[in-house]
């Protein structure tokens, strides 16, 4: 993959999409991974009784797709800063989460070249279900 | 008004406090598991931790008491993460976490109150290094 350069990007450059397809089996595997066992993530009739439309996505899974796509992005030589995520809508299992990412603002600051990239994850119907913020470290290619 | 108030004297109490370290060794397997369950193939996070591994890393003393509670909401969801990171954690290292509960907020919602916990998480390497400095927010409502 090639390297992406400060020189590059300019406000309102976008970043390559990344789409995930997470299964009951993916949100095991995670709650395993994690620690988080809350019932609402593998378990349907619980999700159902707290009047859920069934097995929900970890927020926290659907963010770590967010923090792949930038990684993904930035390369060897590029550095996230912060990452950040609310979570305003849910994701179900057995359905597409479309990740996006576009920058929003470039500067300088404390030598380094940085840029905010404004985040967000789609359900199919194109509602977000979580926005975020990532600030990262570009390497200048000069 | 948002009715009758949620927070209760037992809830107030743990504002500001700080409970932990909880301390976690980072093993190469951990970090294998944990990539593979959030399917990212990037072979770096076989030594390092990618961006949300905090996650894994649970301040479960503070949470156990927030989610277990009495107060009369009984549902919960995650509001928002937010993670500074400040060096990488790698495998070996020895990772300790401070949390505490910072601010409650109670709002009047369409079913009822929602109550808005906010919390914030310090994780520190053996070298004594902030590695990250994380806050998250737990809806109950």
């Amino acid at each position: 993959m090639t390297q992406v350069y400060y020189e590059d990007i300019a406000e309102g450059t976008e970043i390559p999409a990344l789409v995930k397809y997470p299964t009951t089996m993916q949100l095991v595997k995670y709650a395993g991974a994690s620690g988080d066992f809350y019932q609402i993530h593998y378990d349907k009739d619980f999700a159902q009784a707290n009047g859920l439309p069934g097995v929900i996505v970890h927020g926290w899974l659907t963010l770590s797709f967010l923090g792949q796509m930038v990684t993904d992005w930035l390369g060897e030589k590029g550095r996230l800063l912060k990452l950040n995520g609310s979570y305003r809508g849910m994701n179900k299992v057995h359905e597409d989460i479309i990740c996006n990412g576009k920058v929003i603002k470039k500067y300088e600051e404390d030598g380094k070249n940085l840029a905010r990239v404004e985040i967000w994850a789609e359900n199919p119907l194109g509602e977000k279900t979580v926005t975020g913020t990532a600030i990262v470290a570009l390497p200048f290619k000069a | 008004m948002a009715g009758e108030s949620v927070i209760t004297e037992e809830l107030n109490s743990l504002l500001n406090v700080e409970f932990g370290p909880e301390v976690y060794e980072i093993e190469k397997g951990m970090l294998k598991r944990f990539a593979e369950a959030i399917d990212d193939p990037n072979p770096k996070w076989l030594e390092e931790a990618p961006p949300t591994f905090a996650a894994a890393l649970v301040p479960h003393e503070l949470l156990h008491k927030l989610f277990n509670i009495d107060i009369p909401l009984k549902r919960l969801l995650n509001g928002s993460s937010d993670l500074e990171y400040l060096q990488p954690i790698k495998a070996g290292d020895v990772i300790s976490v401070t949390s505490k509960l910072t601010r409650l907020r109670q709002v009047p919602g369409a079913e009822g109150p929602t109550l808005f916990m906010f919390t914030e998480m310090t994780y520190t390497n053996q070298r004594g290094e902030v590695v990250i400095k994380g806050k998250n927010t737990y809806i109950k409502y």
